[in-house]
């Protein structure tokens, strides 16, 4: 830290307990910012493409998790480093703006930083690479509009949105079956989805995981699961066209939120309060059996006695829904939340084709389907798999499916993956930096450069030679004018994404391009890092 | 420091570390298949057990088990690998789903990647390698179904296949010397399921004392509890009433309620009064004339006398699940509430004969001819509480099995005849495809191989002399052939009657490459730094 003294050379605090801060300062502050931000992308870069590999995390509590989605790596890393939180944000802004395309983003700002830092070393000020940066790309985002291609959803049983899914899939170790997942998803979209005005609500989509079985049995059910059972072993294990009354009331006497005592002061006050609370079991089962309700889901507990009653009136009940289950049911099977017994009418019943209890595996779990709801259709899909690792990767890989689908209704525009559609943006990007006159021109270029890094990764990773193939497309994009000449990852033999059918949302890649050209330009800007000396 | 000489800094937490490309997936190699051969040689018939030793100090810790089960070792276990963690959960999800086969899975896993490990070696490329199992996998899974057999569910073949794979599943526990009699006992106590798969109907009481031939299935159902002193213990054609009510006192269930008083005799009358209280609920039990209360929750004396005084036999603290099956076996309906006597016929439970009896030491309470014959009940013997529990533990595994092949009902040759057929499935595969993939697909079937190897290994057999004559005799077209440990032959295993589960061995051979494949796929394990834990 350095200090400053006044005319009588007395030292000037200007940091509060500035002796036990660190401080970093001018270029040794930018290369260390790039470095740390680097080493993060560094680890995502062998997970991009069709043949990425998985990282395995060991959280603080020593679980194991396996994964190949970006978001998900930078997130359990627990990163320290100030800068390369931001690329953590950065992949998760990308993942709850688009949900896909997390992996790409953070490899693409480690790309953009390391062509910053030759820049530095160049003596070009951070301010004007930004600057060119950001020029560069408006540019590439432009040029992906006009290489874009609108796709026709409904045609062919929406082969494209299975493609696009497969695409999606393709990553991820459920890879395999991913023509199956990828219907399944399309499936699931669809059923829930607004064509009209091209909205999807994803709540509708619920994904409940059970380990057993294989990644093939996982299936799509048309209704709701919940991971409950009935509140009494010996209820009816099925209920035909449901009345359901959702309850988050428990069954119990009421407990009012102010604090109050009943004093009970002789014999005949305590059997009167005997009555009262007895009567107030009758009433609560009598309500709801009067509305006609043939099945009660409650978001609380039941005593044991409301339990018994609802037994003796025939009401199958369940107790203990989660909050979210509640407004799912509530949703998909037009029943009101009914917060008070009293309020119960025939009108707040939802209506469902069933309701039942299905069995797995031998350890004796049992969940509920809830199916033909009259509502919406809400969907559920059950993901099964070998063990909880691969259940929770393949529900990972599954949302990222389900996003894709979802971008594609809204905006059908399309560009092709396979690194094609940064190839074609590095190109343009090139020819517009030599019509730059200013120091500009040199992050321009550079930004091409970076967007070219993007398919030389994806080559890499399926054991291509980088260079050679990189340059084999460009050459071919530029000859033929063709932007969807990429990397052959799969060795299919040819590489045009076209033929391959690898489609990538446009938004997903604008996003992608635009998210990564911000955070290096934030990280361009810091000159200065000052933290406590023991951080 | 990177290569040329900057400092990186520092990105993770302080103790987090992270590993990347050769040397996380050699870390990932090693502890897998460490874990496999920690639990390869429990495997087969003439596999050995191991004990298992908590650590820590404390009473409890110095309970000690001996086990077999694989799934029971695994779980024990405390692992600081990743891979080996995976392996642990495959192994208990296999132990969920069907109960059996929770070594083979381990090993299995543990072989591919033992296998994997080699390809890598030879610079094969992770991803080439999966995608070579992929393809060995749909295979041997294809042949795995085509060599299996369905019988009709009624039939006396289905009957004899049942007690067959019963006693292969037990021929590799303790009690392997007395298998026909567990597998019989075994196949009746599911057979009595009529299909269902409910496993709580099936109790298993257990009773140091005397040998493992004294252990008999019970047609009632026996409750480990004792009749109350003072009621009869013997009743003829009962009407039971199951309950789950509080008969110590009623506490009062209305929010902020207090009893306050100011003369002591109006304690004497707040007494009086919850003594009404209690006599009105056994009146109103009483109303429904039942001869015998069973609770699930304490009775106090005082409500006990007046049952008893009614000629009730009362029998309290029933657990729940004993409470259940008391329920389902005699049909009644489990009751809270008492204001409905006329439904008395509906709700009461109704068995022939309830009596107390006596097993080694221990009284218990005996029901038998009940009205719906479900439940049953498996009283175990034995000379310690080990070996019951290991017992215990067979059992459990055998009855999984059974249920597993009632739902499926195809089954498949066992002594290493599946794994045999589907490594020979692979190997004709492997001629089939180009590509570096052949390569991987013939480490699938070593890995396959594997598994009767280990068997015979563990049997003190010559492994290379008896698999390579397997595979000969497999190749001969004789499609029932399987290793005999008894005599350490080929033998056929139709005569030695050896058969498995379909679904088990299904569920084995996808958990395990599934597995494998999430390992094979990994080239990065980050570790975060350890949650500090406060001492307290």
């Amino acid at each position: 830290m350095s200090l400053a003294f006044d005319d009588y050379g007395r030292p000037y605090i200007i940091l509060r307990d500035q002796g036990q801060k660190k401080r970093m300062k001018g270029l040794e502050a930018y290369k260390s910012n790039i470095l740390a931000a680097k080493a993060v992308a560094n680890t995502l870069q062998s997970s991009l493409g069709p043949k990425g590999m998985d990282k395995m995390l060991v959280s603080p509590d020593g679980d194991v998790s396996v994964t190949n989605d970006g978001a998900t790596i930078v997130e359990k890393m627990e990163i320290q480093h100030p800068t390369a939180k931001l690329l953590v944000e950065l992949s998760q802004s990308q993942d709850a703006e688009i949900g896909d395309g997390t992996t790409g983003v953070v490899v693409l700002a480690g790309k953009l930083l390391e062509q910053a830092l030759t820049l530095l070393d160049k003596g070009i000020h951070p301010l004007k690479i930004s600057d060119g940066f950001d020029r560069a790309c408006d540019v590439a985002i432009k040029h992906l509009e006009t290489i874009s291609e609108e796709i026709d959803i409904q045609a062919n049983e929406h082969e494209a949105l299975i493609q696009a899914a497969c695409t999606a899939l393709g990553s991820k170790v459920v890879s395999k079956r991913k023509r199956e997942l990828g219907k399944i998803a399309v499936t699931a979209v669809l059923d829930v989805a607004d064509l009209a005005r091209k909205d999807v609500n994803l709540d509708l989509i619920k994904i409940q995981t059970k380990t057993g079985g294989s990644v093939e049995d996982t299936r799509l059910i048309s209704g709701i699961l919940i991971d409950k059972d009935m509140s009494h072993p010996q209820m009816p294990k099925e209920v035909k066209e449901a009345k359901i009354c959702l309850l988050t009331c428990p069954f119990e006497p009421p407990k009012p939120k102010t604090k109050h005592n009943i004093n009970i002061s002789s014999a005949e006050d305590y059997k009167k309060l005997y009555q009262q609370e007895q009567q107030y079991f009758v009433d609560m089962v009598k309500l709801v059996k009067d509305s006609g309700a043939n099945i009660a889901l409650c978001q609380w507990g039941f005593d044991d006695e409301a339990n018994h009653l609802l037994l003796q009136n025939e009401l199958p009940a369940v107790r203990w829904v989660s909050g979210t289950d509640v407004e799912l049911i509530a949703m998909a099977t037009g029943a009101r939340i009914i917060p008070r017994f009293q309020e119960i009418t025939p009108e707040k019943l939802g209506k469902a084709g069933s309701v039942k209890e299905v069995q797995f595996g031998t350890s004796n779990e049992r969940m509920l389907v809830i199916e033909n709801c009259q509502c919406t259709k809400a969907v559920t899909i059950l993901i099964r798999g070998g063990s909880q690792m691969i259940v929770d990767e393949a529900k990972r890989s599954i949302h990222d499916a389900i996003c894709v689908i979802r971008n594609l209704i809204k905006d059908n525009r399309i560009v092709y993956g396979g690194g094609s559609a940064e190839l074609a943006c590095s190109i343009q990007v090139l020819q517009y930096a030599d019509e730059v006159s200013s120091v500009e021109q040199y992050a321009i270029r550079s930004f091409a450069d970076a967007l070219e890094g993007i398919p030389c990764c994806l080559a890499d990773n399926c054991g291509l030679n980088p260079i050679t193939s990189v340059a084999q497309a460009k050459a071919r994009q530029l000859q033929e004018s063709n932007p969807r000449i990429g990397i052959d990852c799969m060795e299919l033999g040819t590489t045009d994404m076209k033929e391959q059918r690898i489609y990538e949302t446009l938004s997903s890649k604008k996003q992608q391009i635009q998210l990564a050209t911000q955070v290096v330009k934030m990280i361009l800007k810091i000159d200065d890092v000052i933290a406590p000396d023991d951080y | 420091m990177d290569i040329v000489g900057n400092v990186l800094p520092q990105v993770l937490k302080d103790e987090a570390t992270e590993d990347k490309g050769e040397m996380a997936r050699l870390q990932s190699f090693v502890g897998a298949i460490a874990v496999a051969d920690l639990v390869k040689t429990t495997l087969g018939p003439k596999g050995m057990d191991k004990i298992l030793k908590p650590t820590g100090p404390g009473q409890e810790m110095t309970h000690i088990t001996v086990t077999n089960d694989g799934a029971t070792i695994l779980r024990s276990m405390y692992v600081e690998n990743p891979a080996a963690k995976i392996l642990i959960e495959i192994s208990k999800t296999q132990d969920e789903e069907v109960g059996d086969g929770t070594t083979t899975v381990a090993v299995l896993a543990g072989e591919l990647l033992r296998e994997g490990e080699k390809l890598i070696q030879k610079r094969i490329h992770p991803q080439h390698v999966i995608a070579g199992w992929r393809i060995a996998r749909d295979v041997a899974l294809k042949r795995l179904r085509d060599i299996s057999s369905e019988n009709d569910i009624n039939s006396q073949e289905f009957h004899d296949d049942l007690v067959k794979i019963a006693r292969t599943t037990l021929s590799s526990k303790l009690i392997t010397t007395d298998r026909d009699y567990f597998a019989d006992l075994c196949v009746k106590a599911v057979l009595r399921l009529k299909g269902s798969s409910n496993l709580d109907y099936i109790q298993i009481i257990k009773l140091p004392g005397g040998t493992i031939r004294d252990s008999y299935l019970d047609d009632g159902f026996i409750l480990k509890k004792q009749i109350t002193i003072g009621c009869k213990r013997r009743i003829e054609n009962a009407k039971i009433l199951v309950a789950n009510t509080a008969m110590d006192y009623d506490k009062i269930k209305i929010y902020g309620t207090k009893v306050k008083v100011n003369s002591m005799d109006k304690v004497a009358e707040i007494e009086a009064a919850e003594k009404e209280k209690m006599k009105h609920k056994v009146d109103k039990i009483l109303k429904y004339q039942p001869t015998v209360f069973v609770n699930r929750q304490l009775i106090y004396n005082y409500p006990e006398q007046l049952l008893a005084d009614s000629g009730i036999t009362v029998i309290e603290h029933a657990d729940f699940e004993g409470m259940e099956r008391v329920a389902a076996a005699t049909g009644a309906e489990i009751l809270s509430t008492f204001d409905a006597p006329e439904r008395s016929a509906q709700v009461l439970g109704h068995c022939d004969l309830i009596e107390e009896i006596m097993i080694g030491e221990e009284k218990m309470i005996k029901f038998s001819g009940c009205k719906k014959n479900e439940a049953c009940t498996i009283v175990l013997r034995g000379a310690s509480t080990h070996i019951l529990d290991e017992v215990d533990r067979s059992i459990h595994d055998a009855l999984c099995v059974l249920i597993t092949t009632v739902k499926n009902r195809r089954v498949v040759w066992g002594g290493g005849n599946s794994e045999m057929q589907m490594a020979a499935a692979c190997e004709e595969e492997a001629k089939k495809v180009q590509g570096k993939q052949a390569f991987a697909i013939e480490a699938f079937a070593r890995a396959l191989r594997q598994i009767p190897t280990i068997i015979c290994d563990n049997g003190g057999y010559d492994s290379a002399e008896l698999i390579q004559n397997f595979k000969v005799e497999l190749q001969k077209g004789n499609q029932i052939c399987g290793l005999n440990m008894t005599d350490g032959t080929i033998g056929n295993m139709s005569e030695l009657g050896v058969k498995e589960c379909l679904r088990v061995k299904e569920q084995a051979l996808m958990a395990a490459s599934e597995a494998a494949e999430l390992i094979m796929r990994v080239d990065d394990i980050v570790k975060c730094a350890p949650r500090k834990r406060e001492r307290a």
